[in-house]
């Protein structure tokens, strides 16, 4: 391990460069305390974003010598090469400045993949009783534990070849209400995730099901949404 | 501006295997109209295809036939992959299938070339 690692950070808006940087190596640093140094001592102009700093806000993802990830749960000794990382924004998205992206595109698309929960009950009413190993709630469980960071985003290159692709996160949002059996507006929510940028435009490449620091499958649900969609098409529903 | 992800970003088994079904598909794509081309000699008479047939035990042929069985394999496997993705029950990365379904393909191929030279 030498002393210092080199650092080659994204600066600038809509066009920019790498700018190398070089930061004191420590013991069990993360991507995340390399970019805080930066800003913290070389250059405080630098733009990025975090919150939690223990991997539960999902703010502070970035591209990791060429991988998106998240910073903060990332130890620089399990990706530097050498000496080197090479640290910037999340593909797909656009960028504000620097590591930072604007992700309203991103949660746009949750809305469009209706990845409200619409019930029919009221506090007046009785609990639903669902049960925990029953199919359904298994598969909503699987996918539940999102906290939206955008890496799956990121990584696929469906959402690159075709931007109105709805992308791994919002499907797998949709696939967990899908399975949620309190909620009433399955067919709305079918039809809104069977389009053309939506569970078909999938590729299976699984990069979405590889990165997710979560791992959650993405791939999984959105197959699971080509079946629904593919049985409602049958019968005449997504009309 | 918007940054796209490279190779570094793809290099993993299910992209790989992506890329394997994708390209072997097109291969297979393209070699359709010469197969039926060849087919559609016989319509012409038995001479006309017997005298084309007589080229394919050409080495060259061979090679390529031998090329026709791999893609082929890896295809159907790659299919196989897919519908059990789409319709089975699972979980994980399955990286298991994609080394089977690799591994059938180049079986496959190994077995038809020591048939070629029994």
């Amino acid at each position: 391990m030498s002393a210092t690692l080199k650092v080659k950070v994204w600066r600038g808006k809509t066009s920019g460069s790498f700018v190398d940087y070089e930061v004191p190596r420590l013991e069990s640093q993360t991507v995340l305390d390399v970019v805080t140094h930066i800003q913290r001592h070389l250059d405080p102009s630098l733009s990025y974003r975090f919150a939690c700093r223990v991997g539960m806000c999902g703010s502070c993802a970035m591209t990791v010598n060429g991988v998106a990830r998240w910073t903060c749960r990332t130890h620089v000794s399990k990706v530097a090469d050498g000496d080197a990382l090479e640290i910037a924004p999340l593909s797909n998205l656009p960028v504000i400045k620097d590591l930072a992206t604007d992700m309203r595109e991103f949660f746009d698309k949750w809305a469009k993949s209706h990845g409200q929960f619409k019930g029919t009950k009221t506090r007046h009413d009785e609990f639903e009783q669902v049960r925990p190993e029953s199919r359904e709630r298994m598969a909503a469980n699987a996918g539940i534990e999102c906290i939206g960071c955008g890496v799956c985003y990121a990584s696929c290159d469906v959402v690159t070849w075709r931007p109105d692709f709805l992308g791994p996160a919002a499907l797998n949002r949709a696939w967990t209400l899908a399975n949620d059996v309190r909620d009433n507006a399955q067919r709305e929510r079918l039809k809104a995730v069977a389009g053309d940028v939506g569970c078909h435009a999938c590729h299976t490449q699984g990069s979405c099901s590889e990165r997710c620091p979560k791992q959650i499958e993405p791939t999984a649900g959105i197959a699971g949404l080509k079946r629904l969609a593919g049985r409602a098409a049958v019968r005449g529903e997504l009309e | 501006m918007k940054r796209v992800n490279d190779f570094r970003s793809r290099n993993h088994p299910s992209w790989w295997a992506f890329l394997v079904h994708r390209i072997s598909g097109l291969l297979l794509g393209l070699f359709l109209p010469v197969h039926f081309w060849a087919l559609g000699l016989a319509l012409k008479g038995e001479a006309t295809l017997d005298g084309f047939l007589r080229y394919t035990d050409a080495p060259l042929f061979k090679f390529g036939e031998w090329g026709l069985v791999v893609l082929l394999s890896l295809h159907m496997m790659g299919g196989v992959r897919l519908l059990l993705i789409e319709f089975g029950p699972w979980s994980g990365q399955r990286k298991n299938w994609i080394a089977g379904a690799l591994g059938f393909g180049l079986a496959a191929g190994l077995v038809f070339a020591l048939a070629l030279f029994a």
